[in-house]
């Protein structure tokens, strides 16, 4: 028989489980791996650069672009960087609406998540079944903000409207009948909130039947468990944060440790992982979905007991009304100057970071007391996450590769920026 | 929280002295600027020593300060026609300097303990030279790998001491460092499909960059230090 040899591989760009387009280039020896090198940036965009020539808020609609799974997380960043450096105050109800809005982004990201790395590593159904729930989740984005995906609903000051109060109805056509379209609207004859809420209760029974497909299915721990070990020295060394962290066992969570917004008001916990394996990152993370959908919990009661304003009223950041601009010439003056100049921010520097779904997202932004940033630095935790992608997949199989891509939540749009 | 990192302060303060210098922030933020020949000894002390414990790198992030604080809107030449009116440009500035203005080009270190709950910001001026080099912290932290690969890819920053310093973002063959602020943001080089050679080719970009909105810095005095009520009247 001929020696075997060890060859270089190349794995993507364009591989259905390259999660976007991630170039691996992959030192084998046989069938395992020696060494890993992904080449990135196939999909970099500059958006630093480009927030640097436009006026504050019309970056916000590259932050949706980031990481395009959790869109309304980025754009908290975002916000929150700048809400810093002008002292703005957002008002309470913007702040549930933003808290909300987050985690159901978060049942988004870890959906598509779960879906994508279920498919990668031969669970089919676990796609279909994610994305049945994700339909639903995409309806509030669609409802509260007009598109499905790009939300630019966070705005500097708060949110950019109240919830609605009502929902958009499906509508007979050739491809639905009346029976399927009653359905489907069952649930939004009332507001968005009553539409949240009864997702809400109907999501842990969903979470179960995820878990009765893989929790205890013998291929998937087969996949799974003792793939892409990171131990608790390792993942600090890394810089690794968000569930990645939290699956090798070290409690971190920024909306405990450092609460923003109102993550101080309500009430979850922080699921850890124990042996850091891809198998206990799977564990947060369905944890996470219930721990999440407990918050909206919370927060639908709260917004539904607790009318007020979703915007500062102070119209040197954020737009008059349309109303307002009409019969008042202050308003119509400062109207005209947010939308021909945008508003300048105070010389400084200050880095925001927030809990996304895949870990801590920082912004870090510098003026020097102009309408556009001097610079804008995204802190993507995927980027750090993929640089350890070497360390985690040595010594593996070639195919635990996709499960350890899988289990790094990686999205290209924010390791690429 | 700000009196913790008061306490902080003061602790630094006290191990460091003159080697940390802290910069004001006006968001409750804690920044110290420190050498470059400094930077690896400092960081290493707050890494490991206990009352410290910076355990992890979070970012590391270049800056290049050359157009700090320059606005490009000018109304008495405004022509009134076209999207750039009244704008005026920066002379392009070429990179072959022999030397950088000494605050040109800046490394941004933003670390975070999590036995202390504390985030420090560190800042280093990488000096005069071209190209400019700093000390690598790979060795302390080993997140900062690739952190530090973007940096050198963007601005062109060299890390000592960085076990594989190669562009990580720009395209392979990519000629220029594309965030210095001398970079244009339209590029140098467009890629089109030349039907003679049969292949795809590079050539001069053929757009022309424009403003749409100037940048304006106007003194806001909401902001200004002077004219908020002082407990001491």
């Amino acid at each position: 028989m001929a020696e075997i040899q060890s060859y270089t591989m190349n794995f993507g760009p364009q591989h259905p489980a390259a999660h976007g387009v991630l170039r691996l280039v992959l030192e084998m020896e046989g069938e395992v791996i020696q060494r890993a090198d992904p080449h990135i940036g196939l999909l970099h965009r500059a958006t630093e650069k480009l927030a640097e020539s436009k006026p504050y808020n019309q970056t916000i609609g590259y932050m949706d672009r980031l990481d395009y799974v959790s869109m309304m997380c980025n754009e908290h960043a975002y916000v929150m960087a700048i809400e810093k450096m002008l002292g703005v105050e957002v008002p309470v109800r913007a702040q549930y609406i933003r808290v909300m809005f987050d985690e159901i982004t978060r049942i988004l990201n870890h959906l598509m998540w779960l879906g994508a790395h279920g498919l990668d590593i031969g669970a089919m159904t676990m796609f279909l079944y994610c994305f049945r729930e994700r339909e639903d989740l995409m309806d509030t984005y669609e409802a509260v903000s007009g598109t499905r995906m790009h939300a630019t609903y966070y705005r500097p000051g708060g949110v950019y409207r109240d919830l609605p109060e009502s929902m958009p109805m499906y509508q007979e056509s050739k491809f639905r009948s009346k029976k399927e379209v009653n359905r489907l609207n069952a649930s939004r004859e009332g507001s968005l909130l009553d539409f949240i809420e009864a997702f809400t209760d109907k999501f842990p029974g969903c979470v179960d039947e995820y878990e009765t497909l893989l929790t205890d299915n013998r291929i998937w721990k087969q996949r799974t468990v003792n793939i892409g070990v990171v131990t608790p020295e390792r993942a600090m060394q890394l810089g690794f944060s968000g569930p990645m962290i939290r699956g090798s066992g070290v409690e971190w969570d920024l909306r405990k440790k450092q609460p923003y917004e109102v993550y101080d008001l309500v009430d979850f916990d922080i699921p850890v992982g124990v042996n850091g394996d891809c198998y206990d990152r799977y564990l947060v993370r369905i944890e996470e979905l219930r721990q999440s959908n407990q918050i909206i919990k919370q927060c639908v009661d709260w917004l539904r007991a607790n009318p007020g304003p979703v915007m500062v009223d102070d119209h040197k950041v954020v737009a008059p009304s349309r109303v307002e601009m009409k019969d008042d010439m202050e308003s119509l003056i400062h109207h005209f100057k947010l939308f021909t100049e945008g508003y300048c921010i105070p010389e400084g520097e200050a880095y925001a970071a927030v809990e996304h779904p895949k870990g801590e997202f920082g912004i870090y932004l510098i003026s020097d007391g102009a309408n556009k940033p001097y610079r804008v630095k995204i802190r993507a935790p995927g980027f750090a996450h993929l640089s350890a992608m070497s360390e985690m997949v040595e010594g593996h199989m070639l195919a635990d590769v996709v499960a350890v891509i899988g289990t790094q939540d990686i999205v290209f749009g924010e390791v690429d920026r | 929280m700000t009196n913790r990192y008061e306490i902080l302060a003061a602790r630094i303060d006290e191990r460091f002295g003159e080697q940390m210098t802290r910069v004001a922030s006006n968001c409750g933020e804690l920044t110290f600027e420190v050498d470059k020949d400094d930077l690896h000894d400092i960081a290493t002390a707050l890494r490991n020593e206990a009352e410290f414990g910076f355990e992890m790198l979070m970012d590391v992030c270049g800056v290049d300060y050359l157009t700090y604080g320059s606005d490009e809107w000018t109304t008495s030449s405004a022509t009134g026609t076209g999207f750039s009116r009244g704008v005026e440009r920066e002379p392009v500035i070429l990179d072959e300097a022999d030397e950088f203005d000494p605050r040109r080009f800046a490394v941004v270190y933003h670390l975070l303990s999590l036995q202390h709950n504390f985030r420090l910001r560190l800042r280093t001026y990488t000096g005069t030279d071209n190209p400019p080099v700093i000390r690598s912290v790979t060795d302390i932290w080993n997140g900062a790998n690739w952190f530090e690969r973007e940096v050198f890819d963007l601005y062109g920053i060299l890390f000592l001491g960085h076990p594989d310093l190669r562009r990580i973002l720009t395209d392979y063959g990519f000629i220029g460092h594309p965030f210095r602020k001398d970079f244009p943001l339209s590029g140098n080089v467009e890629v089109i499909y030349d039907a003679e050679k049969g292949r795809v080719a590079y050539q001069p970009v053929s757009i022309e960059p424009r403003t749409l909105v100037p940048r304006v810095i106007r003194d806001d005095n909401r902001y200004s230090e002077d004219l908020k009520d002082r407990a001491d009247g």
